[in-house]
C-alpha cells in the first residue's frame, strides 16, 4: 500500500470527490507553488467510498474561498505540530472568478476573450449562483468545473 | 445620489431613487422649456450594435431636448466591431469623446462589460433578451402618470410572458411595491419562466393567478399589458388556431374592461392590438412611448448630474 507520510504542520484537504484532486490542485494555483504538496488520489473513504486528498506542508495562508463553490463536502484540517489544532468550514463565496464559464451562447463572454468570467451568489440556501453578465444560472450538472 | 452611476439592469436603483427619477420627469412635462438648454455642451453616444430606430430615437429625442447633443453608430457593421473590437475598447474609446453612453448590443451582458471599464455613465439600451430598463422606467412612468399611483391595482400582463424581457423586468420591477395582484395571461406554452413565478409566489407583498384566456379577466384590470404573440412560438397549429384570438385584443373585448382600464405596449404592435380601438381614451400605448422619452430625459439628467 502506498504510504504518504503525515504533515508537521500545513493544511490538509480532505473528502475531495474522487478525481477532482487535480482540478483543485489548479484553482489553488499549486502548480505555482514553492512548497511541498502531495495529492492522493483514489483514498479509500468510508463517507465516499473513494477520494482523493491534498496536503500542503509548512504554509497555512492559502485562500480557500473557492472550495466551497467547487465542492461543498470537502474538509480542511489545519496541522501544527502534527496535530489537527482547527478544522475549517467551508462557506459559499459571493463570487468566483474565471473557476467556470458561462455557457450561454448569447453571454458576451462567448464571444470576447479576455473578459472575467464571474459568478455571483444570488441564493445561499439552495447554493444557486448566477453569471453577472448574463444572469444565467450556474449548473454544476450540466456544467463541469 | 445617481450621478456618475450606470443604469444596467432595472433593479439596480431603489424605489426612492426611481422616484427621484419619476419625479424630474413630472417637472420636465410640466415645464419643458426649463430645461430646454441644461445639457448644453453634453454629448450623448448611442452605441447601438443592432438595429433599434425606436429606442435609439427615444434616447436622441431626449438628450436633444435637453439641449445636448448626440453622436453614434446605429449597427455593428458600422462600427468598430466589425474589425473585431472589443466592448471595453470601444466604450474607452467613445469616453473620450462624449459624457454619457447609451448601449444596445445583441449579446447579453455586453453593456455591463462596458459599465465596469467606463468612467462615464452606461445605459443599457437593451441586450439581446436579457434586459431592457429604460422600457421599464418607462412603464413605470406611464403607469405612475396615469394611476397617480405604483401600487394597490390589478394588473394584468398577456401574451408572450414566456421570452418578452419588458414582461420579466416589469413583473420584477412592479413586485417591490405594495399591493400589486399580477394576473399572467398567457397559452400553456408561454408561461412566465419557473424562477419568475417562484420568485412571485414566494413574496407576500403580491399575489398572482394564471389564466389562458384574457376576455375571462379583463373586467377584473386596472392595467392590462399587451405583448406579441408570434405562430411560430406554439408546439402546434391547432392550439395556435384555438388562442389566437385570446391574445388579440378588440372592441368587444374593451367592452367588458373596466372604465379606467389602461392599456399598454412596449410597441411595436402587429395585429395583438385592434387599431380600432387607437382611439379609445384607455388605449395608452402612444402615450407610453411619449413618457419613454421623458423618463429618459430625467435619466440623462441625473446620471449627469446637470
Amino acid at each position: 500500500m502506498l504510504k504518504v507520510d503525515s504533515i508537521e504542520r500545513g493544511i490538509v484537504i480532505d473528502h475531495i470527490a474522487a478525481g477532482k484532486a487535480m482540478k483543485i490542485y489548479k484553482y489553488l494555483n499549486l502548480d505555482e507553488a514553492n512548497f511541498t504538496v502531495a495529492m492522493i488520489k483514489n483514498v479509500c473513504s468510508k463517507k465516499l467510498g473513494k477520494k482523493d486528498i491534498i496536503k500542503i506542508e509548512n504554509v497555512l495562508d492559502i485562500d480557500l474561498d473557492v472550495l466551497g463553490f467547487i465542492d461543498h463536502n470537502i474538509t480542511i484540517n489545519i496541522i501544527e505540530n502534527d496535530k489537527i489544532v482547527d478544522k475549517l468550514n467551508l462557506q459559499l463565496p459571493n463570487e468566483v472568478s474565471n473557476v467556470v464559464k458561462c455557457n450561454n451562447p448569447r453571454c458576451i463572454t462567448s464571444i470576447e476573450q479576455g473578459i472575467e468570467q464571474k459568478f455571483r451568489l444570488v441564493n445561499r440556501q439552495e447554493k444557486l449562483y448566477r453569471c453577472i453578465y448574463c444572469d444565467q444560472a450556474y449548473d454544476p450538472n450540466k456544467q463541469d468545473l | 445620489m445617481l450621478k456618475g452611476r450606470h443604469l444596467i439592469d432595472p433593479m439596480d436603483f431603489t424605489i426612492d431613487e426611481l422616484n427621484s427619477i419619476f419625479d424630474l420627469a413630472d417637472e420636465i412635462i410640466a415645464n419643458p422649456i426649463s430645461y430646454a438648454d441644461i445639457c448644453k455642451g453634453k454629448l450623448l453616444a448611442t452605441c447601438f450594435y443592432e438595429p433599434s430606430t425606436r429606442t435609439r430615437l427615444s434616447f436622441e429625442a431626449a438628450m436633444l431636448r435637453l439641449g445636448g447633443q448626440v453622436l453614434g453608430f446605429s449597427s455593428a457593421e458600422s462600427s468598430s466591431a466589425a474589425k473585431g473590437e472589443s466592448v471595453k475598447d470601444t466604450i474607452l474609446t467613445i469616453a473620450s469623446y462624449a459624457d454619457i453612453c447609451a448601449m444596445r448590443h445583441p449579446k447579453e451582458g455586453a453593456p455591463k462589460v462596458a459599465s465596469l471599464n467606463s468612467p462615464i455613465p452606461v445605459i443599457n439600451a437593451g441586450d439581446g433578451g436579457h434586459q431592457h430598463p429604460t422600457q421599464t422606467l418607462t412603464d413605470l412612468l406611464t403607469i405612475r402618470s396615469l394611476k397617480g399611483r405604483l401600487s394597490n391595482f390589478t394588473v394584468g400582463l398577456c401574451g408572450d410572458l414566456k421570452f418578452g424581457r419588458t414582461v420579466h423586468s416589469l413583473i420584477k420591477a412592479l413586485s417591490r411595491y405594495e399591493g400589486i395582484r399580477f394576473v399572467l395571461i398567457s397559452p400553456e406554452e408561454l408561461k412566465v419562466p419557473q424562477y419568475i413565478r417562484e420568485e412571485l409566489l414566494s413574496n407576500e407583498h403580491v399575489e398572482m393567478t394564471e389564466i389562458e384566456k384574457l376576455e375571462d379577466v379583463i373586467g377584473e384590470l386596472d392595467i392590462l399589458y399587451m405583448t406579441r404573440v408570434q405562430k411560430e412560438r406554439f408546439f402546434n397549429e391547432a392550439d395556435y388556431v384555438r388562442l389566437k384570438d385570446s391574445y388579440i385584443l378588440d372592441k368587444e373585448k374593451m367592452t367588458m374592461a373596466k372604465e379606467d382600464l389602461s392599456v399598454l405596449h412596449p410597441l411595436p404592435r402587429v395585429n395583438e392590438i385592434s387599431v380600432d380601438i387607437d382611439k379609445d381614451p384607455r388605449a395608452a400605448y402612444f402615450s407610453q412611448a411619449r413618457y419613454g422619452m421623458y423618463v429618459r430625459m430625467a435619466l440623462i439628467m441625473k446620471l449627469l448630474g446637470v
